[in-house]
């Protein structure tokens, strides 16, 4: 594609199907369809959300962009450069614009490596030399809002609030242009939390991150969002700006979603669409449209063909595909994010 | 389905904690991980207690259920359950209470649950322990908790076991086996916090049917303020093992007095505003070995004066039921300079700056 200004992440089609081992004489198992063709794009400085419920295949696609998961098929461009499938050396190198902060600060420090070691690794795996390391170790520490003390300290006397912070500042210290968040607040409490995404954002409009941020609280997610997508079963259902995605979302499932979250309001007790059961499973998903074993607008059709992402309105942005097929013109303008906007919908009666 | 609920008058709450202390005596000192709560029960309706993690919720719960090992814990005041007081009977007494007069479910199901066992077993065993009956009427029991709990084709369904079950679903068997025995009181610790929102409205709306049509009183512990303001009556905020507010539902939410109630609502991302910043709680909850003689909040809260640091704030009536304990909130004081009170529960664009802002007793509606 010869795009005058591509995307920052330009994801096309990414699949991820997991194979069960087989065992001695058994008959093969189904694929698990983990995710099924996804395609969006992220613009610069911009924060798209994943979400949806556990097992729909949105930390796969978080972990795919990275290949941290290597991918079925599907394609996954940074700037225009294809990651999928690069060598080992010429990938390493674009990892300097990617990186990631994941769900449990607990997990993701090693814990014989003091804070200081841990924020400075990225730095000497690019050859960054030991003055330039310490200096910029120091100031990422003051940035996230870590005394500068705690260099000399492990992982386990943070607190999970502090973990987070060295994660980020881990994230952070190679100025990457994507940062991937995998649930960067649930494992926190509401206070802590709060710090942690108001962390998140100042970077973003300090230095112009763009975030893929994977949760399922719903009220973190229209906090910090740009643009929302909803995933259902490996599926994106729903792709719109967060405004419109709130206030007026079209899929019945993401209609059900919204309706599901508790309102901080005793005396608003809304009246709610209950779904019956759970999810069906990703290695016998339902043909058509995945969610119409469990939607109220099911009809025929919707067990026979799967509905395609259709644009349904460019609320006032630039329409462009998301996947990519269309031209952009991704021009973020005095850092607020535009590009790749409109409203997209999955479904065949919506 | 309700069974007559003993003989104490109907105005006795069913459930009555007073002066709950547990304190486990460690090696590095005493721990007052729940330190003089109490609060009561009515039938029928719900208790929240909320808090971050650490504030003493889960203990109490344990303790309530007499399930803190003792040593190392201990246990001081009462658990008035219809009259009984659970703290004082023994263990062989406690177990006939436990599961049968007052049940509890826990934040993760699967592990709460036996995984060598069928689920229909489980169910079965709680009912046989406490009804007595043969094993063929106890299973038949489980397969209608089953039905009741909503699990569909309940007579296959018995012969599962928690690995072949989703996690909603586990949880819809715990809840199976708490009520198992038509407990009158149920107690809830953290019920939806591992599940999915989807989930988590449906087991909601479950404990609401079921606490409808039974008559239990439930105490829901969360740390989820949108939980509380559905599912709850009567809300009790805990800070650092101690009951810090106690209000109604509606009353909390218009009228939270407590500055760390208010730095709670003030910074969770709301569904209905998005704001610029959410409010930060400058610093952590203090560990419960940490505790001075002061305010166990003062050290986070912008209206702390000296008085707070040395002399821990009685709970005071202000009208409505309303308890709080605050000398901010008990003597009115104002906050140093406009911002100062803002700035208690960091800044927030929009209505939150204007509520934390305030001095704490002019009763302006939190939204």
């Amino acid at each position: 594609m010869t795009t005058v200004n591509p995307p920052l992440l330009e994801v096309s089609r990414l699949t991820k199907h997991y194979l069960s081992p087989r065992r001695w004489l058994a008959p093969p198992k189904p694929p698990i369809q983990a995710v099924d063709e996804v395609s969006f794009q992220v613009a610069r400085g911009e924060t798209l959300s994943l979400v949806g419920e556990s097992g729909c295949g949105k930390t796969t696609t978080a972990k795919s962009v990275m290949r941290l998961i290597e991918p079925t098929a599907g394609s996954v461009k940074l700037e225009g450069k294809e990651l999928i499938g690069m060598a080992s050396e010429t990938m390493r190198q674009h990892r300097r614009d990617l990186q990631i902060i994941f769900q449990d600060p607990y997990a993701s420090l090693n814990p014989r490596l003091k804070a200081g070691e841990i924020v400075a690794e990225p730095l000497r795996n690019f050859g960054i030399g030991a003055g330039e390391r310490r200096e910029r170790v120091q100031w990422l520490f003051s940035r996230v809002g870590l005394r500068p003390e705690g260099v000399a300290k492990y992982a386990y006397e943070f607190s999970g609030g502090q973990r987070q912070r060295l994660g980020i500042a881990r994230a952070l210290s190679l100025n990457p242009k994507l940062i991937v968040c995998d649930e960067p607040v649930s494992a926190l409490d509401v206070s802590v939390q709060a710090q942690v995404v108001n962390l998140l954002m100042d970077l973003q409009a300090e230095f112009g991150i763009a975030y893929l941020f994977v949760a399922h609280d719903l009220a973190v997610v229209r906090h910090i969002s740009h643009r929302v997508a909803v995933m259902y079963l490996g599926h994106i259902v729903e792709i719109a700006d967060r405004d419109t995605l709130f206030a007026s979302p079209l899929h019945p499932y993401t209609e059900v979603l919204l309706s599901a979250v508790p309102v901080p309001d005793p005396r608003s007790r809304p009246k709610r669409m209950l779904l019956q059961g759970d999810p069906p499973s990703p290695a016998n998903p339902p043909a058509g449209c995945r969610f119409h074993t469990r939607c109220p607008l099911a009809q025929p059709i919707c067990s026979e063909q799967k509905p395609p992402l259709t644009l349904r309105s460019t609320t006032g942005r630039a329409a462009v595909s998301p996947s990519g097929a269309a031209d952009t013109a991704a021009s973020p303008a005095n850092g607020a994010p535009s590009a790749s906007g409109g409203h997209w919908v999955a479904c065949h009666f919506r | 389905m309700t069974r007559p609920r003993g003989a104490f008058g109907a105005d006795t709450p069913l459930l009555e904690v007073e002066g709950l202390r547990t304190w486990f005596d460690t090696l590095t000192g005493r721990v007052r991980s729940v330190d003089g709560v109490s609060f009561t029960v009515e039938r029928g309706r719900t208790l929240g207690v909320v808090g971050e993690s650490g504030c003493g919720k889960s203990v109490t719960a344990l303790s309530i259920m007499r399930l803190v090992p003792t040593p190392p814990g201990r246990h001081m005041g009462s658990v008035r359950l219809g009259g009984t007081d659970l703290m004082t009977l023994s263990e062989r007494e406690m177990r006939r209470v436990r599961g049968n007069r007052i049940s509890m479910i826990f934040q993760e199901p699967m592990t709460s649950l036996n995984p060598v066992l069928s689920i229909g077993r489980q169910i079965a065993e709680t009912v046989r322990l406490h009804r007595g009956g043969s094993r063929a009427d106890a299973l038949g029991r489980a397969v209608e908790m089953l039905r009741v709990v909503q699990r569909p084709e309940p007579e296959r369904r018995v012969q599962e076991y928690p690995h072949q079950l989703s996690g909603g679903m586990r949880q819809r068997v715990m809840i199976a086996m708490a009520l198992a025995c038509d407990p009158e009181v149920l107690i809830a610790d953290e019920p939806t916090t591992a599940l999915d929102v989807t989930i988590q409205a449906q087991i909601l709306e479950l404990i609401r049917g079921l606490q409808a049509r039974l008559g239990m009183g439930v105490v829901m512990i969360t740390h989820d303020l949108g939980v509380v303001a559905e599912s709850c009556d009567r809300v009790v905020v805990m800070y650092a093992g101690r009951k810090v507010e106690e209000a109604d539902v509606v009353d909390l939410f218009d009228r939270p007095l407590h500055p760390y109630t208010r730095a709670l609502m003030a910074s969770m991302p709301s569904m209905n505003t998005s704001t610029a910043r959410l409010a930060e709680i400058p610093g952590l909850v203090p560990a419960p070995s940490e505790l001075g003689r002061g305010c166990a909040f003062a050290d986070r809260c912008s209206l702390a004066r000296d008085r707070c640091r040395v002399e821990s704030p009685a709970l005071t009536d202000q009208g409505g039921s309303h308890v709080v304990a605050c000398f901010a909130v008990q003597e009115g004081w104002q906050a140093a300079g406009g911002a100062a009170a803002g700035e208690a529960v960091g800044q927030r664009a929009g209505e939150a700056v204007g509520v934390a802002g305030r001095a704490p007793d002019d009763g302006v509606p939190a939204r």
